[in-house]
């Protein structure tokens, strides 16, 4: 194929869809919703399994004690556990003091007297939350180092991540498997309209086609127009959703930060823009693309025989 | 050049547009090939076209079968025929010079060759003022020396023109046909399929006359008289 023959299907491709305007932005438009939305449970879903894996090795497991037990005993299951130094990062004491200062402290800022009141003249409400604190390198490794740590003598019972990231799997998938639903209905839409588009080009151009048949013109050359005329469709209706997803999200990472700062703390916060929009740019891209040649060559398959 | 042996074509009605026809014509002939409307003179396009295909018989043309002819094959064999209607057949949206230059843009003639051959066929039909003007600014008569000038412009083998005077004046008409005779005397081989008896015996050309599908006459020099 010569360059300018490209150049001339390109001007035909762009110059049908002038010629048809109303049905083109309807393609554009569903195509850019489509993208849309998939973009946005894209964003969703990769923070999701973000802020799941923090939490994962964030919060780490808390090890608990039998009431009363000595001190001594306690350092032993320190010892073990800091000993198992392929799996475990990092162990932290903390008493049971600190565990009700760090309690109050978060719940009971600047107001002692509540605090007072909670404690209810007890000497710690929290007397037997003294704790280790076991992070470890590879999330993975942590059921087995619970299960350990449960055998070890002492040890009343183990805390491990797992509620707050199985609620964050179970929502995580909802929203994946509402998204797919969502993103198919939408995508046989566009194929629906892109193939109506292109329908109405072929018939506009019905008599062109003919001349250009008697002409001696192939096949490919007939078509490739038309087939361009999907991509182009596909490419503006998908760069379109990219490029104000792109902004919505940075306003809405900023404004959800604001409000809940507690993603901040446990979470690292969210998935900076660039992270999120150097997969998600790609894909949206591929699947405009697809979208449009899917449409068109079903399309000129049916409407226009060889 | 151009070959019939023994070729019939029904259409699903059962009536046969063609029956039997052997016809032979040489390469740089002029053949008019007449009869009054039914006679078979469309079909007959058709079939040099590949737009259909005979029901029996062959079609030799230029040394290719065409009702053995592959389908992908078809657009290369129309390249070495060119084409014209009376009803024209040109694209309203564009101007004189992107009509011609479409037909070279088709076959994928690089934009270098269409700068200098479109002006030049453009002269021959005596259009090279007007370019820039857009078919329904042009007379009847100039719309089909567009149309000729695209048919030619790729210099076909074959000219093929389907009731080339049908929609023109005689004075347009004899223009027209003086064209194709100047095309012809170029080394096309040119059939005209017609029912204007005037141009016919004006010209005194081979005459080949189909009558309900049957050749009954095929003569040099002929006339174009009364069925």
């Amino acid at each position: 194929m010569r360059i300018s023959t490209l150049g001339y299907s390109i001007k035909q491709g762009f110059k049908n869809i002038g010629r048809n305007k109303l049905f083109s932005i309807a393609s554009v438009a569903t195509m850019a919703a489509c993208i849309f939305l998939f973009g946005l449970f894209f964003s969703i879903a990769t923070n999701f399994s973000y802020m799941l894996k923090n939490i994962e090795t964030n919060v780490g497991v808390t090890v608990f004690f039998d009431e009363g037990l000595d001190q001594a005993s306690i350092e032993m299951i320190g010892q073990e556990i800091v000993g198992m130094t392929e799996i475990v990062k990092e162990v932290n004491y903390v008493s049971a003091d600190e565990a009700w200062e760090s309690f109050s402290n978060k719940y009971f800022e600047g107001n002692e007297a509540a605090a007072e009141g909670f404690k209810n003249n007890q000497d710690n409400p929290l007397a037997n939350s003294a704790h280790y604190e076991v992070f470890v390198y590879d999330i993975d490794e942590q059921d087995s180092l619970v299960e350990h740590i449960k055998t070890l003598d002492g040890v009343r019972k183990v805390e491990q991540s797992q509620q707050a990231s199985n609620t964050l799997s179970t929502v995580n998938r909802l929203i994946s498997t509402v998204s797919i639903i969502i993103i198919l209905i939408l995508l046989a839409v566009s194929i629906f309209l892109i193939s109506n588009t292109i329908t109405v080009g072929i018939a506009v151009r019905r008599e062109e086609i003919a001349i250009m048949k008697y002409i001696g013109a192939t096949n490919f050359f007939v078509r490739l127009p038309f087939v361009l005329e999907g991509i182009i469709i596909g490419l503006i209706g998908a760069a379109i959703p990219l490029v104000v997803l792109y902004f919505l999200y940075q306003q809405a990472v900023t404004y959800i930060l604001d409000r809940f700062s507690v993603l901040q703390d446990f979470m690292n916060g969210l998935l900076p823009v660039n992270q999120v929009f150097v997969w998600l740019v790609p894909i949206g891209l591929i699947l405009g693309v697809g979208i449009g040649l899917v449409g068109s060559i079903i399309t000129i398959r049916k409407h226009l025989k060889a | 050049m151009i070959t019939l042996k023994n070729v019939s074509k029904s259409y699903v009605q059962g009536s046969k547009a063609l029956a039997d026809v052997d016809l032979h014509i040489d390469k740089g002939e002029f053949v008019f090939v007449v009869g009054a409307s039914g006679s078979g003179k469309t079909t007959f396009i058709k079939l040099l076209l590949k737009e259909i295909d005979p029901t029996s018989g062959s079609i030799i043309i230029n040394d290719q079968q065409l009702e053995r002819m592959p389908r992908r094959k078809i657009p290369k064999y129309r390249r070495g025929v060119g084409v014209v209607f009376q009803d024209f057949r040109l694209l309203k949206d564009r101007n004189v010079y992107e009509n011609v230059a479409f037909a070279q843009r088709v076959i994928e003639k690089p934009t270098k060759v269409i700068k200098k051959r479109v002006p030049e066929v453009l002269t021959l039909v005596g259009l090279a003022e007007k370019y820039r003007s857009f078919p329904k600014e042009l007379s009847g008569g100039e719309q089909q020396r567009v149309a000729l000038a695209r048919a030619i412009v790729n210099r076909p083998e074959i000219l093929l023109a389907d009731e080339p005077t049908g929609n023109l004046d005689p004075q347009n008409a004899v223009e027209i046909m003086k064209l194709l005779e100047e095309i012809n005397s170029r080394g096309t081989t040119v059939v005209v399929v017609t029912h204007n008896r005037e141009i016919v015996n004006s010209m005194r050309k081979r005459v080949v006359r189909l009558k309900k599908g049957v050749i009954i006459s095929d003569e040099k020099e002929g006339v174009y008289v009364e069925d």
